[in-house]
C-alpha cells in the first residue's frame, strides 16, 4: 500500500555513472521509480556513430550491466524504470533489455521503447543554427544524426500502456522524472505551476550524486562524508509538487541546503525562466530548508506556458583530439617545460606545417586558466601537455611522434611521455516546430 | 581582527557549462555576509577580472531569499567542449577562479 507521496530515485546522472549505488536504489530506496540519466549532447552523437558502425548498437554501453544489476530488484518491489539510455537506438535497447529479464526469470517483464526524437530526415544544408549565425551546411563536417528534445507527451503513453520498463533515447532531463508525477498525480499539460515544480525535482535530481555531495566537497570548508561510499538521490513528491531530496542512511554523502541550492542553478542561466519541452519553470521564489538528517524539502517553484518550439540537437563527426605530454621535475624544472613547449609548437608549425587547432599548456603552472591572468604558480613537477585537434588522423600521429622525441630531443629530464587519440563529435542546436515531431512507443514482453 | 579574505572564505560556488556559455552560481554560508557578496562581487568585476577568458558579455541573476548569485558568461568556452582544447574543457573549475577574488571586509 503506498501513500500519496511518490519516491523517485535517480540510478545514474551521466552516462558513465557508478552501478553499485543504483542497485542499492533499487535493493533498498522503497522507489516508485528509478530514472537513469544518460546522455548529453556529445553522448548522442556518439551513440549514432555506434549504430552507424553496428545497427544493432547505438544505445548505452553500460545498459546491460546496469539492468543486470536493477532489473529483479526493480521487479520484487514494485519499481518502474525510467531511461533515455536507448540513446541512438531506443528499439535494440528495449530487446535487449527483454533478454535480460528472460534470462533472469522475469518472465511477463513490459518493456517499453519510445521513438519519434530521431529528426534527421528533418534536417538540411540549410537549417539554421539556433544560437549563434550560422547553417549546417558552414560546418564542413560530416552530420551524424539529429534529436528533438521530447516533453512528458512522449513518456506518458507508455507509462500509461502499464510499462514496467521505459527506454527513450532523447528526452529533457527533467521530464524522465516529470513524466511518472504526472502521470501519478493526474497532474494537466497546462498546470504549469504543478509542472514547474515537478521539473525542479527533476532538474536537481537529474545530476544524481550531484545533490548528495558529489562535485561538492572542499576540505576544511565543505566537509562530506564518506565520499567514496556516496549514495545517489530519492525526491520524496507530494500531489502539489513540493519535495524533499534525501538519500539511503547507510549511503555516505550529504543532503543539505547548501548542496541542493548548488545544484538549483547547475547549468541554469536565467532562474525565472528554465526552458523544457514542457513548461517554462521558475526557480526564482523556491526555498529550501533542512528538516531533518540528509532531507531537505523544496517548494515554491512555479512555471508558465511552454516554449512555441522544439530544440534539436544536431551531431557531427569532428575528428580526433590527440594529446601527448611529457614531464620535467626539479631544478628549473619550468624552464625546460617552457623549451620543450617552445621546441614542440616550432617543430609542429614550422617544419611539419600542421594545420587544425593545437593548444600547449603546462600542467602544473596554470594549464586550466592560461587565458585569465592569474600570477603562475612556480611548481618544480610541470607537465608538457600538447592538444591537437584534426579531422585528419595522419596529423595527430605527427604531432604524438614530435612530443615522444622530445624525450631523446628536447631539454634534460623529460621523462613519462603519454600519448592518446580520442574521437570527437561536435554538435550544434537548432529549433523545429512542434507538430513536425510525432513520438511512438512499443511494448515488448519478456 | 580583520583579516585579508577571499570569497573562497564566506561563499561556494558550482559552475556548469551550455555550449559555449558558462553558469558559476556564488552562495554565502552565511546570510549576513550575502550583502557584502552582491554589493563587491559584479558582473562588471568578474569581467574585468579575468578579461582574456570571459571574452563575452556577463550577466547577473540574484536570488536573494537563498543568498545567492548566479553569474551567466557567454562565449567563455574556447567554441565549447566540442571545440576547446583547454584541459578542463567544461570550465567547471571557473567556480574556483571566481572564489579565488579577494573580497574586503
Amino acid at each position: 500500500m503506498r501513500s500519496d507521496t511518490i519516491r523517485l530515485g535517480c540510478g545514474a546522472g551521466f552516462s558513465s555513472d557508478r552501478l553499485g549505488p543504483a542497485v542499492d536504489l533499487a535493493q533498498r530506496g522503497a522507489l516508485d521509480y528509478l530514472v537513469f540519466e544518460c546522455l548529453g549532447e556529445r553522448t548522442m552523437a556518439f551513440g549514432h556513430r555506434d549504430r552507424m558502425l553496428d545497427p544493432a548498437r547505438g544505445y548505452n554501453p553500460q545498459l546491460r550491466a546496469r539492468m543486470r544489476g536493477v532489473l529483479a530488484h526493480c521487479h520484487a518491489n514494485g519499481t518502474k524504470i525510467i531511461t533515455n539510455m536507448g540513446v541512438a537506438n531506443p528499439r535494440a535497447a528495449a530487446l535487449l533489455t527483454v533478454d535480460i529479464a528472460r534470462e533472469l526469470g522475469l518472465s511477463g517483464l513490459r518493456v517499453a521503447c519510445v521513438e519519434g526524437d530521431d529528426v534527421t530526415h528533418l534536417i538540411g544544408p540549410d537549417t539554421e543554427f539556433m544560437d549563434h549565425p550560422g547553417a549546417v551546411k558552414d560546418v564542413g563536417l560530416r552530420m551524424v544524426g539529429a534529436n528533438v528534445y521530447l516533453g512528458v507527451e512522449a513518456l506518458l503513453p507508455a507509462l500509461q500502456a502499464g510499462a514496467d520498463v521505459v527506454i527513450a533515447g532523447r528526452i529533457a532531463d527533467p521530464a524522465l522524472f516529470l513524466s511518472p508525477l504526472v502521470h501519478r498525480f493526474g497532474w494537466a499539460l497546462d498546470d504549469w505551476t504543478a509542472l514547474g515544480r515537478g521539473t525542479l525535482a527533476g532538474h536537481l535530481m537529474e545530476c544524481g550524486m550531484q545533490v548528495t555531495g558529489g562535485y561538492f566537497a572542499d576540505p576544511g570548508f565543505k566537509d562530506v562524508p564518506r565520499l567514496a561510499d556516496c549514495g545517489f538521490p530519492i525526491a520524496e513528491v507530494q500531489p502539489d509538487g513540493s519535495f524533499v531530496i534525501t538519500k539511503l542512511d547507510d549511503t555516505g554523502g550529504c543532503v543539505t541546503p547548501a548542496t541542493v541550492k548548488e545544484q538549483l542553478l547547475y547549468e541554469v542561466h536565467d532562474p525565472a525562466a528554465y526552458l523544457t519541452p514542457d513548461v517554462t519553470a521558475n526557480f526564482r521564489g523556491v526555498s529550501v530548508a533542512e528538516v531533518g538528517r540528509d532531507r531537505v524539502r523544496v517548494s515554491g517553484a512555479d512555471g508558465s506556458a511552454r516554449p512555441d518550439k522544439l530544440k534539436v540537437t544536431i551531431g557531427f563527426d569532428g575528428g580526433f583530439l590527440g594529446e601527448g605530454g611529457v614531464s620535467y621535475a626539479g631544478p628549473n624544472a619550468r624552464a625546460r617545460a617552457e623549451l620543450a613547449a617552445d621546441v614542440v609548437r616550432e617543430r609542429l608549425t614550422r617544419i611539419n606545417q600542421l594545420g587544425g587547432d593545437l593548444r600547449v599548456d603546462l600542467i602544473g603552472l596554470n594549464s586550466l586558466h592560461q587565458t585569465a591572468e592569474v600570477p603562475m604558480s612556480d611548481s618544480a613537477d610541470v607537465r608538457l601537455h600538447v592538444a591537437l585537434r584534426s579531422t585528419d588522423r595522419d596529423d595527430i600521429d605527427t604531432m604524438l611522434w614530435e612530443v615522444e622525441s622530445l624525450l631523446c630531443c628536447g631539454p634534460a629530464g623529460g621523462g613519462g611521455y603519454r600519448g592518446q587519440v580520442t574521437p570527437c563529435v561536435v554538435t550544434h542546436s537548432a529549433l523545429i516546430a512542434r507538430d513536425q515531431v510525432s513520438p511512438s512507443f512499443e511494448v515488448f514482453v519478456a | 581582527m580583520s583579516q585579508p579574505r577571499r570569497i573562497h572564505d564566506i561563499a561556494h560556488a558550482r559552475a556548469g557549462d551550455k555550449g559555449n556559455t558558462s553558469n558559476v552560481s556564488v552562495w554565502a554560508y552565511d546570510p549576513k555576509d550575502y550583502p557584502l557578496l552582491k554589493q563587491q562581487l559584479t558582473a562588471d568585476r568578474i569581467k574585468k577580472a579575468f578579461p582574456k577568458l570571459f571574452t563575452g558579455a556577463v550577466t547577473r541573476y540574484e536570488m536573494d531569499d537563498l543568498h545567492g548569485l548566479n553569474f551567466v558568461l557567454l562565449d567563455a568556452l574556447e567554441g565549447g567542449v566540442n571545440t576547446s582544447l583547454n584541459l578542463d574543457s567544461h570550465g567547471k573549475s571557473f567556480s574556483y577562479l571566481i572564489l579565488g577574488l579577494p573580497i574586503e571586509a
